[in-house]
This record gives structure tokens, C-alpha cells and sequence, in this order.
């Protein structure tokens, strides 16, 4: 198999599906969106072009089997391209089109607009993105909603943020997932990005829940054991274990695990 | 029995008000841009604000069961701020095809001033540009002669009627506006606008054929169960279920479904209600109450 990337498989996923006049649409503005002109231009155009894409494409969600998500992790380590919707696919499509150049700005702009399905494709495309490090405040911004889709378009089956997101950042996120009721399992690098800190205020949680007498998180635990003792959080713990049993099935599976 | 509120800034409303319309039968609401009770003063503000009523407050009716649409627009009043309003309408296309938008509008007339014509001459072209339907505001003052010059404005600009929805008539204006072929429809909002037993009587005499009923509630003294209770009046004053059913219901899906971006199925089959997915640090949900979870079933 030769050297393939997110793009191009996207591309092939988007054209075996979509109506080929649609198929044909997308190739012809994704190609003329990476053209050189002015910035407002582009800016207008980006957005007219994503905002058409749930009429042009539709709502389905985009088709894939396991071969596709074997390519989609060959050519991104980590990326997880199950649970997109069609539009969603053609949306980041268009997004890879983009000049590499100042990518995070126009990023700002198109979020500072976006509806709620368009947010959702602009923060799941994050781990395909030129210059990721450039994009951590976006990332940041959008963790900061109060709307769990989006939260989740960017903390669950991404291999974004574990790599670009400092301690702090990083704990806020695994908190922020636990305050909302999203699932834990479904972030990649919960165990290797455990951290003291994490454990401390996650005991200092624990207590406070059964202070308050309501039920702990079924997947807490995970986050608080490898630092546990350090964090002096053993009965905590244990609390937090029995929380787990009997395990419920997660809210989304985790292909590529 | 369900009703639409096709005309609501829930924007300026409550929670409790939100919660009190899904009880009373009101299945969906759509949000006109409007003028916020005070000139905005920069582009940035109208971004912020209608990217408000297609996000945010599209997700938080969704908390109470209550399906949201909005309608895009340049409001008349603030068209008057000429270095305002050409900014407005640079950024107008991007908003206007966004999920959920199922109009250019609130436009028209306020004080009928050139500059005010100017753009909402614009706006008709936009939405005939973008395939979207056209929500009119009539203006308040020379409402009669107003309401007059909006349409033959549209059927200048060769917008079909069909596609036109005429809001805030009276006992003045509903002939013309269904003669000439245009959806009519009617603001029950105290003092301002018409009371619910007038709205009574205009159906009696009308019949409902394009006539919709609406609430406009917004940050002024308003009601944001005018819909619902008009329908109870008038069936209570023997009107027949259909009409009530299509003045308070299908007329204003026919209309606004002509868009693409609003069915009967978004809430016949929705996404269960979840409260949940709200951050406790800033949260609608204050003081710990417990949410309300709705099974899939």
C-alpha cells in the first residue's frame, strides 16, 4: 500500500458515496479555495462553501469499514474518522485544502461563526491540521462550551490533545469530561498523561460527591489509580472502583483501540 | 396539541418560559434577527448575536424539548446606520445558510427612509440568491401604506408571494395581504400589536388560509404563550379544529419549511432530551435540580 494521508482518503471515502455531481463540487472548490487571493476572499468563500455543505451532501453519516479505519491510523496515528457524518467529512475536506500559511487565524475566524455541526467538523479535523501546536488556544476555546457534542469532537477518539496540551489544560479536560457526563474511555493517552496533580483533585472530587451523597463517575478510577497512593487517595480509590461495578457499555466504542 | 410560535426572541426569554411553552404544547420556535431594544454599535456585535440565536440558543431550547429555527437579517432600524449596515451585510451570506435558518428576516420598513430601502431591497436579492423565504416586518407608524409598499417592493425585486411572509398585520392590513397572495400573519403581543379575541374574530372572518399566528415575545412586556392560548380561544369560541390547527401550526411549517431546514420530523422524532450535557459552572440548571433525563424509547 502506498503512502496515502487523511486527505486523500477522505476524498476517496466522500466520492464513493456522495452524488457524483456533488463528488465534483467539492473537488472544484477544495481546488479553488487553495488558490492565492486576498484573505477576505478566501474567508467568504470558506464559509459559504462549509455552510452548503449539509444541502449539497446530506446528514448520513459517512460510510466506513475496517479497512478504512485501519488507513484512516495508518496515515494518522490515532485518528478516528468513525461517527463522522458525510458533510462533517466534506467540511475537514475543504479545511485540508487550505493554505498552510495562517491556517489557526482563518481556524478563529470560521469557529467565531460556525453553527453547531459545523464546530463539530472544524474540532474533529484538529489531529489532520497543519501547524497543531498553533491551534491549542482554538482547542482550548472549544473546550470552554457548554455543548458536550462539541466537547467531544475534540477530547474523545482524537489523538490531538495528548500531545499538545500542557498538565493543566490537560486535567481541565479529564475534569471537564466528568462534570458532564462525557466518558472518559474514549480519550486517548488517559493512563500515560496521569499525573499527581490529576489525582489530587480527583480525590478531593471523590470526596466531595459523597459528601453530597451522589454517585461517582463509572471510569474515575482509571484516571486516579496510577497516582493514587502518591495523592494519598487510596480510599478513594476504592470508592471510585466500586462505582465501575457492574461496568455500563461506553457511550461511544473506541475502534481503533 | 401542538403549536409553533413562529415569531419568538427567546433570546430575551427565561428559562421558566421555555419550560411553560413545552407544556403548553408549543413543539418549535423561530427566532428572527431582531433589533436588541438598543443600537449595536459594531459588526462584532451582530456577529456574536447571530451566531447566538443559531448556536446557543438553538441548543438551549433543545434542554426543554423545544425545536429552534432563526431567520437571518438586517433589522430596518439599524439600517439606518450606514457604515453599520454595510458591514451587516458582508457578513450576512455566511450566517444565512446555516442549519437551521429558514429565512432572510426580519426585514422592511420602520420609518420608511431611503437607507432603510436601500437594504432591504438588498436582502430580498440575498434571498432569492440563497433559495431561502423572506420574513417582512411592517413597520409600526404608516403601518397601512407601509405594509403596501413592502410587497410591491418584493414583487419588484420578482420574490413569488408564496415565499413571503408578512408579519404584524391587523384588522387594516390582512385583506390586501391575502389578496395579493402573500402567508399573513398576526403578532399577539399586549397593547402594540393584536389581542387574542380580535385574532378570534379575523379568523372567523378570514378562515385560515395563510394565516399564521405568532407570539414576537421579546425583552418588552409580552407573552410567550400567546400561540397556545389563542388556539384555546378560539376553539373555545367554536372555531373550527382545522383552522386553529393551520393558523397556529401548519401554515407557519408550510411557509417557513419552504426553506429545507424545518419538518415536522425534528420533532415528532427528536433527539432525546438531555440536560446533562450542560458544564455545572455555568450552568442554565442552578441549584442543583436535579436534570432531566428522557429514554430513548
Amino acid at each position: 500500500m502506498s503512502v496515502t494521508t487523511p486527505k486523500l482518503l477522505l476524498g476517496r471515502w466522500i466520492a464513493r458515496q456522495a452524488a457524483p455531481d456533488a463528488a465534483q463540487w467539492l473537488e472544484d472548490h477544495a481546488a479553488a479555495i487553495g488558490e492565492d487571493r486576498p484573505d477576505a476572499t478566501i474567508d467568504h468563500d470558506l464559509a459559504m462553501i462549509l455552510a452548503r455543505m449539509p444541502r449539497r451532501f446530506g446528514r448520513d453519516d459517512l460510510f466506513l469499514d475496517a479497512v478504512d479505519l485501519a488507513e484512516a491510523d495508518a496515515a494518522c496515528p490515532g485518528w478516528s474518522p468513525a461517527g463522522l457524518s458525510l458533510d462533517g467529512a466534506a467540511r475537514i475536506y475543504v479545511l485540508l485544502a487550505l493554505p498552510a500559511e495562517g491556517f489557526a487565524a482563518r481556524f478563529r475566524r470560521l469557529r467565531q461563526g460556525a453553527d453547531l455541526g459545523e464546530l463539530v467538523a472544524l474540532f474533529r479535523g484538529l489531529p489532520l491540521y497543519p501547524d497543531p501546536h498553533g491551534l491549542e488556544a482554538e482547542a482550548a476555546e472549544g473546550l470552554r462550551t457548554n455543548m458536550r457534542a462539541i466537547f467531544e469532537a475534540i477530547a474523545h477518539n482524537s489523538p490531538y490533545p495528548a500531545p499538545i496540551f500542557d498538565q493543566h489544560r490537560w486535567n481541565h479536560m479529564v475534569l471537564k469530561a466528568l462534570f458532564v457526563g462525557s466518558a472518559l474511555a474514549p480519550i486517548q493517552g488517559l493512563e500515560a498523561r496521569a499525573n499527581k496533580e490529576l489525582a489530587v483533585i480527583l480525590r478531593d472530587y471523590v470526596r466531595e460527591r459523597r459528601a453530597a451523597g451522589r454517585p461517582l463517575p463509572p471510569d474515575l478510577w482509571r484516571c486516579l489509580e496510577p497516582h493514587a497512593a502518591a495523592a494519598g487517595a487510596l480510599d478513594e480509590l476504592a470508592a471510585a472502583r466500586l462505582a465501575a461495578i457492574p461496568a455500563p457499555a461506553p457511550s461511544i466504542e473506541e475502534p481503533t483501540a | 396539541m401542538m403549536v409553533i410560535d413562529p415569531h419568538a426572541h427567546m433570546i430575551s426569554r427565561t428559562t421558566d418560559d421555555y419550560q411553560a411553552m413545552a407544556d403548553a404544547g408549543v413543539v418549535a420556535v423561530i427566532e428572527p434577527a431582531f433589533w436588541v431594544g438598543q443600537p449595536r454599535t459594531h459588526v462584532g456585535s451582530y456577529i456574536d448575536y447571530l451566531s447566538a440565536i443559531l448556536g446557543f440558543e438553538r441548543f438551549r431550547a433543545g434542554q426543554f424539548g423545544v425545536r429552534h429555527y432563526c431567520t437571518i437579517g438586517l433589522n430596518s432600524k439599524e439600517a439606518n446606520d450606514e457604515a453599520l449596515a454595510e458591514a451587516v451585510m458582508d457578513i450576512l451570506p455566511r450566517f444565512a445558510l446555516k442549519e437551521g435558518v429558514v429565512a432572510i428576516g426580519e426585514i422592511g420598513y420602520d420609518e420608511q427612509t431611503p437607507l432603510e430601502d436601500r437594504y432591504f431591497r438588498r436582502q430580498l436579492d440575498l434571498a432569492l440568491e440563497l433559495d431561502l423565504p423572506v420574513l417582512i416586518h411592517t413597520p409600526h407608524r404608516d403601518k397601512k401604506r407601509g405594509t403596501s409598499r413592502s410587497m410591491d417592493v418584493c414583487e419588484e425585486h420578482g420574490v413569488p408571494p408564496s415565499r413571503v411572509i408578512v408579519d404584524h398585520n391587523n384588522e387594516e392590513t390582512v385583506a390586501e395581504v391575502l389578496e395579493r397572495g402573500y402567508w399573513a400573519a398576526f403578532s399577539i403581543y399586549p397593547s402594540t400589536k393584536m389581542g387574542d379575541a380580535r385574532m378570534v374574530e379575523i379568523l372567523r372572518r378570514y378562515g385560515s388560509e395563510r394565516i399564521i399566528v405568532n407570539s414576537a415575545c421579546d425583552w418588552g412586556i409580552s407573552d410567550p404563550l400567546a400561540v397556545p392560548r389563542t388556539a384555546h380561544l378560539a376553539l373555545e369560541r367554536g372555531l373550527p379544529p382545522g383552522d386553529v390547527h393551520d393558523a397556529c401550526y401548519a401554515n407557519a411549517l408550510a411557509a417557513f419549511g419552504q426553506s429545507g431546514q424545518m419538518a415536522e420530523s425534528d420533532w415528532l422524532a427528536p433527539p432525546p432530551i438531555d440536560q446533562r450535557t450542560l458544564f455545572e459552572g455555568n450552568s442554565i440548571l442552578r441549584g442543583g435540580r436535579p436534570p432531566v433525563i428522557e429514554q430513548q424509547s
